[in-house]
This record gives C-alpha cells, sequence and structure tokens, in this order.
C-alpha cells in the first residue's frame, strides 16, 4: 500500500511514553526493549517500571495492570518525567488505570481489541469510552492492535492465543517507527531469547516488523518524532538498573578488595534481582548461598566474614527488620559486612513493588544497645555501582558492618551509564594481621584481637587459619585490646565510645558535601537522599528557569555525615528536606545540627515528581523573602514549566528544556 | 630397621581440605587460658575434656579449628578452646557456621549448641543445615532444661515437667532430636551421653570423618535445674537395661546378661523384645546397618527412646551415609564456572553487550 499523504518528522527534544497493560502482556519487557532501543540512539533517558505484586492479577482487572514508563531526551534529564506524553494502552482496564496521568493533548495509542461491553463492564465502564467523545481531549489513535498481530503472524500456524500475544511486540514495532527508534538490537534480541523455540521466534520478529511497517503505511500516522542524541561527555555507555549496578558494584569492590564475595540473601521484592545477578558471576569468585530465612542469609554472610571473604546480604525493610540482632553482632564483632536494604513501602508487608525511603531510621538505630554503623545511599540507578564499592571500602578499611540504602525506584528504574575503567576504581586494602602484634607479660609475642590502628580505629583482622593468631570472638562485651569477656563498667563506657569513636572517623575519609548554588546569592538550601536526587534536581532546574534562586545538595553519606554538613546547613535562611518518608532525616539534621529544616514528606510508594517539588521550592523561596501567600507566582511558574505539552500538537513547538544541570 | 611413616596418618574424608600437623599435638595444646566458669558438677566438663583429648587425634592444624555457638551454658564452648571460634547469637550458629564452611574448605568446622539454641529458637536452621549436607559437625548438649536463665522448660523437656515457667507442669509435646534429624534426612546421626568419654571419643571421631553434616545428640546432666535427668544410664543396676547400644554390623542386644534386643514390629517399626521369647532367638534380632540409605529405619530406631521421662534410648551412630556436600557442590559450581568462563573480566562485565560511544 503507497501513502498518499506525505510524513512529516517533528523535532522534539523530549518524550514521556508510558506502556501499560495486563500484568501477562509482557509490558515491562516492552519497555526495556524500547529503552535499549533509546539508549544505543544516544539520547539521555529514564525509566519508572510499575508492577503490581500479584504475578497474574485476574486479566482484564485494574488491579492487573502493569505500566513501564520511559522519559528521553535530546540533553541531560532527571527523573523518568510527571506525566506521559504518549499511551500505549493495550485493553480498557489499562486506559482507566492510567487516564488519570495524561495531560489533555496527549497520545492515547489504544489497542480495542479487549473494548467489548463484558470487559468494559467489568471494570466500570458502562458505554465505550472511545466512542462517548470524552476522550475528545486527547489525540486518540484506537488499532485493533490484536487483530493486526494474528493476522501477520498467521503464516506460523500458532494457536490465536499465542499469536495474540506477540502483540506487544507489534505495539513495540509502532511505537518504534513513530519514534525512529533503531530495531535491530531488538531483532537480535528476539532471535536469542527465542532461540529454542523458532515458531515463537518468528512470530515474534513478523509482528514486530508488521508494527513497524503499519507506521510506515497506515494514514493514521502523518507525523514522526525525532529526538536527536543527547549531548553527553566524551565516553563508553550502557544503560544499568539499579539492582544490576548494585551486583556488579559489590563484585568490584570485592575484586578491589582482592577477597571472595559470598552473598547471604532470602528472596524478596524488589531486592531480589541482586541475588539472581550476583547467582550468575560465580566465575569472578561469588558464592551465592540462598539462605533458609532472612536470619540465615545474614549470619552466612558474617560466617563467612569471620573466614575472610566480603560478606554481604540483600533485603528489603522487613528482611532488615529480621537481620538487625546478627547485624547488631557484626557492630560486636567488627567485621566486615555489606548489608543492603532495598527499601520498599512499609510498615509491615506494606506496598512490596512500591518505592519509599522511610528506612533511614531503622538502619540508624535499630538494634539493641549503642550498635553506630555507617549509612549511605544512592542517588541514581548508576550510583548504586559506585555506593557498593564505597561500602565494601568502608566496610573493610574500618571491619564494621555498612549499610547501603537504595530502594524500589532506583532498583528497577535504568539511567545511561558512563562505564568506568575498573583499573581506576580505588584499591582496597584488607591488611589482614598475620603475625603477632603485641607482646605478653611473659615477653612472648602475642595476639591482640582488638588492638587497634590509631587512624582509623579499625581492630586487628586474623582470619582462621592463621598460625598463632587464634582468638574467640563473640557478642559478649570485649575487653579493650585482648577481646577477652569482660564485664567492667568503665572498660564498657570505654568499648561503647570507642565503637562510636570509630564509625564518625569514617567521616574524616569522604569528601565534603558540594552545594550547587550558582551564584551563591541562594537564601534556600533544599537538601535530599537517595532516589529523590532526580526529582529534586529537575525541581530546582524549574524554579532556577523562572527566575527562582535556590541551593541544592545530596548526601549520599547518612553516617557519619560530611565534616562540613553543619556549615553548610547554617549558611542558608532555609533548608528544605523533601523526603519519601515523614521527615525521617529531617529529624536528624534537628537533633544533630539542631537547625530547624523545613520537611516536605510524601509517602505514596511513588517517586517525588518534579512539579510539586517545583512548587514547594518556588513558594520556600518567595517566603524566605518574605513575599506574602498572596503576592507568590514563583511556584506556580515553576511547577508550570513544562507541563502537559501535546506531543500530538501538531503546531510542533516541542517541548521546553528543563534547563542545564 | 622397619618402614614406620613417622608422618601423620593421612586424613579422612570429613577432614579433606584441611591441612595436616605438621607434628604431633597433645591436649594442653587446645586448653584455652580462659577460666572455666560453668557451674559444679556440670556435664559440659567432662565433654569439654572429651574434646580437647580428642582434636589432637584429628592430625589437622590446630589453627584451621573453627568452633562456632550460640546462645546457652553449652555455647561457652569456644572460649575454652584455643582455636579459632565466635560465640554467636541466639540460635544461629549452624547459619554462620554454613557461610564460615562454605567460604573455607581447609576449615575443620563445629557448633556447638544446647536443646533450647537448637532446637527452639534456632530450630530453622538446624533443620536447613542438616538438610542440605553443609560439612560441618553439630554437637547439640541436650540438658532437657534451659539452664543459662535459670530453670524454665525446654523443647525436650517431658510432658508434665514442672519449671518456673510451668507451675502447673509443661503441656507442651517435646521434640526427640534424633528424630528430628532423621526427619530432616540428615546424613549423620548420633547420641552419646557426657558421663561415658570412651563412647564419646568414638561419636565425636566418627563425626569428624564424615563428610557433610554430622549431627551428635549429647545427654548432658544439669545438676542445678534438671539433676540426675539421665541418671538412668549412668546408675550401674539400671543402665544396662537403658542404654540400646547401636554397632554398625552388630545385632542390637542390650540388658543385664544380654536379655533384651530389637525386633522388626508391623509396619516400619522396631520393638524391644525379650529374646527368650523371640521363636529363633537372636537370630530374629535386627541387625544394626548405619549406612541404611532410607532414614526410616534410623528413624524408627530413634522411636526407641522414651518420649517422657528417660528409662532408656539407644545410644550410637543411627545413620552415617554418604551424600554429597553442599559447601562442596558450591565450591564445584565456582570452579565450573571459571574453568569453563576463564576467570571474571571485570571490565568485560560492567561494560556489557549493548553499548554506545559519545565523541
Amino acid at each position: 500500500m503507497n501513502r498518499t499523504v506525505t510524513i512529516e518528522v517533528k523535532q522534539l527534544d523530549r518524550v514521556v511514553i508510558r506502556f501499560a497493560g495486563d500484568s501477562g502482556d509482557g509490558m515491562q519487557l516492552t519497555g526495556d526493549r524500547f529503552t535499549a532501543e533509546t539508549a544505543s540512539f544516544g539520547n539521555d533517558l529514564s525509566t519508572l517500571p510499575n508492577f503490581p505484586a500479584e504475578i497474574r492479577a485476574p486479566a482484564g482487572t485494574l488491579p492487573g495492570v502493569s505500566s513501564f514508563q520511559l522519559h528521553f531526551a535530546d540533553h541531560d534529564i532527571l527523573t523518568p518525567g510527571d506525566a506521559p506524553d504518549v499511551l500505549i494502552a493495550m485493553n480498557p482496564a489499562a486506559l482507566k488505570a492510567n487516564l488519570k496521568d495524561v495531560p489533555r493533548g496527549a497520545t492515547l495509542i489504544v489497542d480495542t481489541a479487549d473494548f467489548t461491553a463484558r470487559n468494559l463492564k467489568r471494570i466500570g465502564y458502562d458505554e465505550n469510552p472511545l466512542e462517548t467523545g470524552e476522550l475528545d481531549a486527547y489525540h486518540v489513535i484506537a488499532l485493533n492492535l490484536t487483530g493486526m498481530t494474528v493476522e501477520s503472524v498467521k503464516e506460523f500456524g500458532l494457536t490465536r492465543k499465542d499469536a495474540s500475544r506477540a502483540k506487544n511486540m507489534y505495539a513495540l514495532g509502532l511505537v518504534s517507527w513513530l519514534f525512529q527508534r533503531p530495531v535491530e538490537s531488538t531483532i537480535t534480541f528476539l532471535e536469542t531469547k527465542f532461540a529454542g523455540k523458532p515458531d515463537i521466534r518468528d512470530a515474534n520478529i513478523a509482528a514486530f516488523r508488521a508494527g513497524y511497517n503499519f507506521g510506515e503505511t497506515a494514514e493514521e500516522f502523518s507525523v514522526r518524532y525525532e529526538v536527536k542524541p543527547a549531548s553527553m561527555p566524551t565516553g563508553t555507555y550502557r544503560n544499568i538498573s539499579g539492582n544490576l549496578a548494585l551486583a556488579y558494584g559489590l563484585v568490584a569492590g570485592a575484586q578491589r578488595a582482592g577477597l571472595p564475595l559470598v552473598l547471604g540473601a532470602y528472596p524478596i521484592t524488589p531486592a531480589s534481582d541482586v541475588l539472581h545477578e550476583l547467582s550468575k558471576l560465580k566465575r569472578f569468585n561469588v558464592t551465592t548461598i540462598q539462605a533458609e530465612d532472612e536470619i540465615a542469609g545474614v549470619g552466612a554472610a558474617l560466617g563467612a566474614s569471620f573466614g575472610g571473604a566480603l560478606g554481604v546480604t540483600t533485603s528489603s525493610g522487613p528482611g532488615i527488620s529480621l537481620k538487625s540482632e546478627t547485624i547488631g553482632l557484626g557492630v560486636m564483632l567488627e567485621l566486615p559486612l555489606v548489608v543492603c536494604d532495598i527499601q520498599r513501602a512499609g510498615p509491615s508487608t506494606g506496598m512490596p513493588t512500591k518505592t519509599e525511603q522511610a528506612d533511614l531510621l531503622q538502619v540508624m538505630f535499630g538494634r539493641n544497645g549503642e550498635a553506630p554503623l555507617p549509612v549511605l545511599a544512592a542517588q541514581s540507578p548508576a550510583d548504586c555501582f559506585a555506593i557498593a564499592i564505597e561500602a565494601a571500602r568502608i566496610a573493610i578499611t574500618y571491619r564494621t558492618p555498612v549499610i547501603v540504602l537504595s530502594d524500589g525506584y532506583l532498583a528497577n528504574g535504568s539511567e545511561p551509564w558512563q562505564i568506568p575503567a575498573v583499573d581506576e576504581l580505588p584499591a582496597i586494602e584488607p591488611n589482614f594481621t598475620l603475625e603477632p602484634n603485641a607482646t605478653g607479660d611473659d615477653g612472648a609475642p602475642k595476639y591482640l584481637p582488638y588492638l587497634r590502628d590509631p587512624e582509623t580505629l579499625a581492630r586487628a583482622w586474623a582470619v582462621p587459619g592463621t598460625p598463632g593468631l587464634d582468638h574467640r570472638i563473640g557478642g559478649l562485651e570485649k575487653e579493650d585490646k585482648t577481646g577477652n569477656i569482660s564485664y567492667d563498667p568503665a572498660n564498657h563506657d570505654l568499648m561503647i565510645r570507642t565503637r562510636q569513636a570509630k564509625v564518625d572517623a569514617v567521616a574524616r575519609s569522604i569528601p565534603p558535601v558540594e552545594v550547587d548554588d550558582p551564584d551563591g546569592t541562594a537564601k534556600v538550601l533544599v537538601l535530599g537522599w537517595g532516589s529523590t536526587y532526580g526529582p529534586i534536581g529537575a525541581g530546582v532546574r524549574r524554579v532556577r528557569r523562572v527566575g527562582g534562586k535556590v541551593a541544592q545538595a545530596h548526601l549520599r553519606h547518612l553516617n557519619p555525615f560530611p565534616d562540613n554538613l553543619g556549615d553548610v546547613l547554617r549558611s542558608y535562611d532555609k533548608v528544605l528536606v523533601p523526603e519519601m518518608n515523614l521527615g525521617q532525616l529531617a529529624l536528624l539534621l534537628r537533633s544533630k545540627y539542631l537547625v530547624d529544616v523545613v520537611s516536605y514528606a510524601q509517602v505514596r510508594g511513588m517517586p517525588l515528581g518534579a512539579a510539586e517539588l517545583a512548587e514547594v521550592i518556588g513558594n520556600l523561596v518567595e517566603e524566605t523573602a518574605g513575599i506574602d501567600d498572596d503576592a507568590r507566582h514563583l511556584g506556580a511558574a515553576a511547577a508550570a514549566v513544562k507541563h502537559g505539552e501535546a506531543l500530538a500538537d501538531q503546531n510542533g513547538h516541542g517541548h521546553l528544556k528543563e534547563g542545564a544541570r | 630397621m622397619s618402614t614406620v611413616e613417622l608422618g601423620m596418618p593421612s586424613l579422612p574424608n570429613g577432614l579433606r581440605g584441611v591441612p595436616a600437623a605438621t607434628e604431633p599435638q597433645n591436649r594442653k595444646e587446645y586448653v584455652s587460658d580462659q577460666e572455666v566458669r560453668w557451674c559444679p558438677g556440670c556435664g559440659d566438663y567432662a565433654v569439654l575434656a572429651a574434646f580437647q583429648g580428642f582434636l589432637p587425634e584429628l592430625g589437622i592444624k590446630r589453627e584451621n579449628v573453627a568452633i562456632v555457638s550460640g546462645i546457652g551454658c553449652s555455647s561457652r564452648f569456644p572460649y575454652y578452646l584455643s582455636t579459632y571460634g565466635m560465640h554467636s547469637i541466639h540460635g544461629r550458629a549452624p547459619a554462620i557456621a554454613t557461610g564460615l564452611a562454605t567460604a573455607r574448605p581447609d576449615l575443620s568446622v563445629w557448633v556447638v549448641t544446647g536443646d533450647g539454641d537448637a532446637l527452639s529458637i534456632g530450630g530453622n536452621h538446624l533443620i536447613h543445615t542438616l538438610r542440605r549436607n553443609v560439612n560441618l559437625k553439630i554437637l547439640l548438649f541436650n540438658n532437657r532444661i534451659y539452664g543459662l536463665t535459670k530453670g524454665q522448660y525446654s523443647p525436650t523437656s517431658e510432658p508434665g515437667k514442672v519449671t518456673k515457667s510451668t507451675p502447673m507442669g509443661s503441656v507442651d509435646n517435646p521434640f526427640n532430636p534424633v528424630s528430628l534429624a532423621l526427619g530432616a534426612e540428615a546424613t549423620f546421626v548420633a547420641r552419646t551421653v557426657d558421663s561415658d568419654r570412651k563412647h564419646l571419643t568414638s561419636v565425636l571421631r566418627a563425626a569428624a570423618e564424615h563428610r557433610g553434616t554430622a549431627f551428635v545428640e549429647i545427654y548432658q546432666n544439669c545438676p542445678i535445674f534438671n539433676d540426675n535427668a539421665f541418671e538412668a544410664f549412668k546408675d550401674p543396676e539400671t543402665r544396662d537395661d537403658a542404654i540400646i547400644p547401636l554397632v554398625h554390623g552388630e545385632p542390637i542386644r542390650f540388658g543385664t546378661d544380654g536379655r533384651l534386643g530389637v525386633v522388626r514390629d508391623g509396619f516400619a517399626s522396631l520393638a524391644v523384645k525379650e529374646i527368650a521369647d523371640l521363636p529363633n532367638g537372636e537370630a530374629d534380632l535386627v541387625v544394626h546397618d548405619a549406612h541404611t540409605e532410607d532414614p526410616a529405619y534410623a528413624f524408627a530406631l530413634s522411636r526407641l527412646t522414651d518420649g517422657g521421662v528417660l528409662h532408656r534410648a539407644p545410644v550410637g551412630v543411627f545413620r552415617s551415609v554418604e551424600h554429597p556436600a553442599y559447601d562442596d557442590m558450591v565450591r564445584q559450581q565456582i570452579s565450573t564456572a571459571q574453568e569453563a568462563q576463564g576467570p571474571g573480566d571485570l571490565q568485560a562485565l560492567v561494560t556489557g553487550s549493548d553499548t554506545w560511544t559519545v565523541n
């Protein structure tokens, strides 16, 4: 079929696209493939998978809807985007569940195959929304994607059910055409994934190509869009998710220390992928023990550390609760241990597939007695790599358990990552004790397991198998230096203070917190930690774009804090602390520095939005400047920057840029 | 001159991978400088003495012995031995030892635990360690009471036991530790008694020689909170009728003048009978075969243990079968991966297959 209308190509600087369907429709895979195509094209990108905890909720229902959002641009971006410009809805439930997030003027690509009276009624539509006019404010492209998919694969002789399962690839092909994505990697991917099932492989590739060609030939599409590659620093890039980056960072940390890695873990959402990834890396001398429970997972890790390996355990909030006693033992034994908490919405079972950062106080204080330990938090998916190496460095250098905080958003989200040269990563020195380190009263050489390095306060670490240095350690209070059991009051006080001083000493090895304050005249500082880095950065850019002056800083080290943090906080009139909890960092800052920070707390199981933060920041900037409530406009203006620009705006203004970092 | 081998004998399978001692060792070398602080008369003293006396016989380097304990009176054990040791937290020693044994094939790893530690708070780790068959040895000191917390009933206390927490008598049904271990398909399961040093030592040796998890229940007297719980096994008047000795390859016969024996009795069960009452006399007795693959046989033996106050129980090695050890297989997978794919290339790993370059 030849076109009668030529296709126009419109330039856009950024697009937010969301794929939505039944949890069995393969939306996560579709999103992953579109992401890979987009990454290889060279756009900057950020992703937000969002799925139910149920593996297969009843088909066609609202709770069963799974989605994947991708933001890609020709400039650097920080978030997966607040609102989609394009929604691909594979059934009525996907349309209904996602429509509230889609601004008017956006494009809806809808598979009409399941829009039967029965299916519509099931989710509360009395009439077909595609026919009532209620979607007139959107640019609706209603197509029988399933029907066209089945038609496109009929030569392979599949059942209708099997044939229709390729509809996600048909949709992917269509959207790949619409945004001029390179398709070779997806075809290679399908060839590999279904290598053992030639029928399925060929059907998926045929459906993908048919979807692409449909865009080329169908009259429904008169416009294609182009988002040019982003200009990024010179280097080689890949796309990486937080959990994969964390797994690779743990391996890199162990390798740089020359230690075997032993992971003890129990499956838990959203941490299990770290276990999956590490279990594939045995050739790196990585041992993974899928333990009988969370306690055994951390126990096996600590036992391996006692044996001179780098013990690691990975979990989420509920699992960390169970591990607390063993982590406390690690504090007492003073052995390296890396504990990764991929936070999810709590309390209790909470919302396992949704994100949150409400475990900060748990990991800071959730142990009996005075049991301090270093706490780190990754700020983006790719940063999980660097933070894991930093955790290994601190754990091994200081002989202490270290907590790494990530969360569901970082774990499953992805972004381009400039691949580091691994030889240039910091080397970590285990500095095992191999010889006696003291002399006894009888003049004979002896080993004191709790003799400390004067700089780091790290204890002397001799591992089993070292001749002449046999010793016993345990959870009972130790005598200074000898490690023998001691109930002496003064000794207990000394040891409590020494363990605290050792953790405090970590601050001397970490960089000061950097403040982004372009002309140094801002009166408001926005301080965040963890995965809010992206949304806060996007919010700050918007405020600056409409003329507001605001400074931004982000913490990766939460215990101890960087040494200059108190001075930084006190040098601003107001400090805003946005968090996905009820103000846990704010509480720590207030108690430690006596600075009355302003807490912005939202706990919805979703990342903070750039627009909502822009409004909050803008309002605080004006409030600090003494501008009355009813005279304020900065927040509203900032929130409106880049909001709901229609992709289908045929006048084609594209989007405003978010502004340079 | 005869050609006597002056070196140490080659190590048994259970100690494969552990470096052999280059010189003979003695008991004193294994005694630490810490003062032993159990109550006078505690059965733990006898076990400690036997263990300290037995370790030199193993012929391995002292620094390659690691003992991990939990919490309870018996868990003080590691402090009193000059080996590497960890006094960990309540119930978790098998989990910690699993990580240690998996990471370090050159260590002889022992877990010392009690009836509360192993069967109550740590029950989950115990059964999973047993089913995995990790190469470590578990010594469960069973005194049928909580000692360190001053006298509450334990998961092995007999029904009706009056303690501080059960003034009207315990209504809990107790565990039989040997039955539990066999239910988890443990590959080596034995029982011995604190006061019989010779038997205790022979069981410890068999446990050390076993590759995989060895589970040893030791009847151990608590003179303060549960004195004489095992008196039937110690009193010369009663012990011959109380102890059912399990000796591999021999008919199971015991009692004063050898008048009693163990015979098959109905579906998968065993019973104690007077030999005089058996149609074929001794020929009807079960010949003990610890290598029986089906754990049902050893389980049936374990059920000859009294459930309440102990008057009779089998003692010896119930089961000893060869199965692959968890930690050996874990390490084998690492070797296989390294042989097949070469040692890991970290740069290639982090780079992956889908990259693009910005110039």
